[in-house]
């Protein structure tokens, strides 16, 4: 087999290009980056320096980013769900509620109900309430799903509906009474001072997806000599290598330095038996579990959206519900399951969050639904549906994050907190129309 | 016609929407290697009666047979399993893919392991392109930004692909421009060569008679005949078409007015 390759720098981008002169943005095209994930990458960082000078330094230390990689967690898992949902021309309103009532379920197995039948601190508790979480949530979703798909009703009255039914769920579980504490293994999920890696791990962790990122650039550049397409050039795939892996061991970094308190510091030293030195014990506390579990969510969710049927069917009835039908697509089906999806990780997120707090509340997740579809939106998701990618909605979940961590930083009241995150939700929608118009013309 | 048994025999087809008779009791059918074209004003059933044989629409009574066997098709799958390939006048893309990823859409090609093959999609898609529109080259950014002879060719090289024996093809010259049109009329005589009967709708009378062996008019739902081309005239078919006589019953004076 002839393997035809361009040669670096001659491409295909006379026919896109207005202009023959090279630019940053052909480029940065042939490279096949996408400009819109990299502009947020921008925004995201002009915000994390604003902040920093406005907090009076305190927003990029250690500590900050650690805190706010731990509450970015759920608004990232959800996320990913409601990218595929917008995506097929859907909304879910319901998500905060949901997480809340399936957090509260959870929260009253593993604290009321299992320690009769097991034992008080058995083994097994915090995998049931896991596996508990996951089948609620997944069922919740199932039955939102197939009113919107089956019947008819649109999403947006469904989820509006169970926005107000799963809230009411959530008070009448424990008739509005707080549970906690949750059992000591489930709360490891929620990060804390245990809830880490370590620092062994987290490189480990880095390491890996550095190996990871290498691979998946080699297998791809293999597949396109297999069928003699152009490759893209040599000087991206090394820079994306070397700055995505910068990126992956600068974060590991960042989450290595931000230490174990001194009281838990010397409990673990006891148990160790290390001797407790003079100046304190430093040790680093790593990538939280809440972190890896949304990393998972996202690699897990982005081989779904790309690589599998389902997600490939998810975006053909956002772009075209009609061609979807008449290309023999049970597309009613696919709706189903995608809400199902949606609640299934509200399941992941709700136990996550619950183990954080250590305790399930009646307003558990309330508003999460407005960050999340901030974050999928703002991460690049159109709400006519038909775009929107998974890694995108992450970012998106960073960045809105790392706005209420930055407010709070910044001593900002609560109410004035929900007014901004209101304004951003339609300053963002407000954008991405007019993508959409420009792209139209 | 040589062959005994038609590639496609739909008899006394009914469909109606709301008491509305879309399709009243409508009998055509198709050999291979022919080219059938159904014509009509707008509102004759002719996207309706279509529709039943590729599944989008189930109906309400009537038989289709498919190299004599009876068939039932109650879904687009159905009709892609007995080889039959629509390319709707829409086109029915999704704007939001690209190129393999529509031509493939419903009919993934997997890896062992069930995920899709997007490798192996492009190449295909390279493949069929090559021999439909040898210039095309955007294989990976979304068919919303190709022109609309580009969309054309894509949704053509779906039914190529999947080796259709029955194709059928609403208006597919409609968008296109004098050499993309004639580029179709090429292709569609090069598929009939190769023995595949195609339904041809279509508005241009002359496309019509350049095209088809057989023409079957439709008005207000109904048949209102099926001739040989080479047995009619353009007024006679036109006659048809509006005022629903057979070339028999009209008179002199209705084709006059007809000329206008």
């Amino acid at each position: 087999m002839s393997v035809t390759q361009a040669p670096p720098g001659e491409t295909q981008q006379q026919e896109t290009v207005r202009g023959p002169r090279p630019s940053v943005g052909s480029a940065l095209r042939s490279a096949e980056l996408d400009l819109r994930t990299l502009g947020m990458v921008g925004l995201l960082i002009v915000i994390w320096i604003g902040f920093h000078f406005m907090s009076g330094g305190t927003f990029l230390t250690p500590r900050n980013l650690w805190n706010l990689s731990v509450q970015f967690a759920p608004v990232a898992i959800m996320s990913t769900g409601m990218v595929l949902v917008i995506v097929s021309r859907n909304i879910d309103l319901s998500v905060g509620s949901m997480l809340g009532a399936v957090g509260m379920a959870i929260a009253v197995l593993q604290a009321e109900i299992l320690p009769d039948i097991l034992g008080f601190g058995h083994p097994a508790i915090w995998l049931i309430a896991v596996g508990a979480a996951l089948v609620l949530g997944g069922l919740i979703g199932l039955l939102q799903g197939l009113i919107v798909a089956y019947v008819g009703v649109p999403s947006f009255i469904v989820t509006l509906g169970g926005l107000l039914v799963w809230r009411g769920v959530t008070w009448w579980i424990t008739a509005g009474r707080t549970v906690a504490p949750m059992d000591s293994t489930f709360q490891l999920l929620g990060g804390g001072s245990r809830g880490s890696l370590g620092e062994v791990g987290s490189w480990a962790v880095g390491v890996l997806a550095c190996i990871g990122i290498v691979a998946i650039l080699l297998y791809d550049r293999r597949q396109r000599i297999r069928y003699g397409f152009k490759l893209r050039p040599t000087w991206a795939m090394i820079a994306i290598a070397v700055v995505g892996s910068a990126a992956v061991l600068g974060a590991v970094w960042v989450m290595n330095s931000y230490y174990l308190p001194e009281n838990v510091a010397m409990q673990v030293a006891e148990q160790q038996g290390i001797p407790w030195p003079e100046g304190g014990l430093r040790i680093p506390m790593g990538i939280s579990y809440p972190v890896l579990i949304a990393i998972g969510v996202m690699l897990l969710m982005s081989f779904v959206a790309n690589q599998r049927r389902f997600g490939r069917y998810i975006y053909s009835i956002g772009g075209n519900p009609e061609a979807a039908v008449l290309s023999g697509i049970n597309t009613r089906w696919t709706i189903a399951k995608t809400f199902m999806t949606m609640g299934m990780l509200v399941g992941v997120a709700a136990a996550v969050t619950v183990a954080r707090l250590n305790a399930a509340t009646s307003g558990l997740g309330t508003l999460a639904e407005l960050y999340v579809i901030a974050a999928a939106v703002i991460g690049g998701t159109s709400l006519a549906g038909g775009v929107g990618t998974i890694p995108g909605a992450v970012l998106g979940a960073l960045v809105m994050q790392s706005l209420q961590s930055g407010m709070v930083l910044m001593n900002v009241d609560a109410p004035l907190q929900d007014i901004v995150v209101g304004i951003v939700l339609v300053i963002a929608v407000a954008v991405d129309v007019y993508y959409r118009k420009r792209a139209a013309q | 016609m040589s062959d005994p048994t038609p590639l496609v025999d739909m008899r006394n087809i009914h469909v109606s929407y709301g008491g509305v008779h879309a399709v009243e009791d409508v009998s055509i059918d198709l050999y291979p290697g022919e080219v059938l074209a159904l014509v009509g004003g707008n509102g004759a059933g002719k996207s309706t009666l279509i529709k039943t044989l590729s599944g989008a629409v189930v109906p309400d009574s009537g038989e289709i047979h498919i190299n004599g066997e009876r068939v039932e098709i109650t879904n687009p799958r159905d009709a892609k399993q007995y080889g039959i390939e629509t390319i709707y006048q829409t086109l029915a893309l999704a704007e939001n893919l690209d190129t393999p990823g529509n031509m493939f859409l419903g009919r993934e090609l997997t890896t062992r392991f069930g995920n899709l093959d997007d490798s192996a999609m492009e190449d295909a898609a390279r493949k069929v392109m090559k021999r439909l529109n040898p210039k095309f080259e955007n294989f990976k950014i979304p068919v919303a930004r190709l022109s609309g002879g580009q969309r054309q060719a894509i949704a053509i090289a779906r039914a190529v692909h999947f080796n259709a024996r029955i194709l059928i093809m609403d208006e597919p010259t409609a968008a296109l421009g004098p050499a993309e049109t004639e580029q179709v009329a090429n292709l569609i005589r090069s598929l009939k060569s190769e023995g595949i009967g195609i339904i041809l709708i279509s508005h241009d009378i002359h496309d019509v008679f350049d095209l088809a062996d057989r023409i079957s008019v439709m008005l207000q739902g109904r048949l209102v005949g099926t001739v040989n081309k080479d047995d009619v005239t353009m007024d006679e078919v036109l006659a048809m078409i509006i005022i629903g006589k057979m070339p028999g019953e009209v008179t002199q004076d209705e084709l006059e007015e007809l000329r206008g």
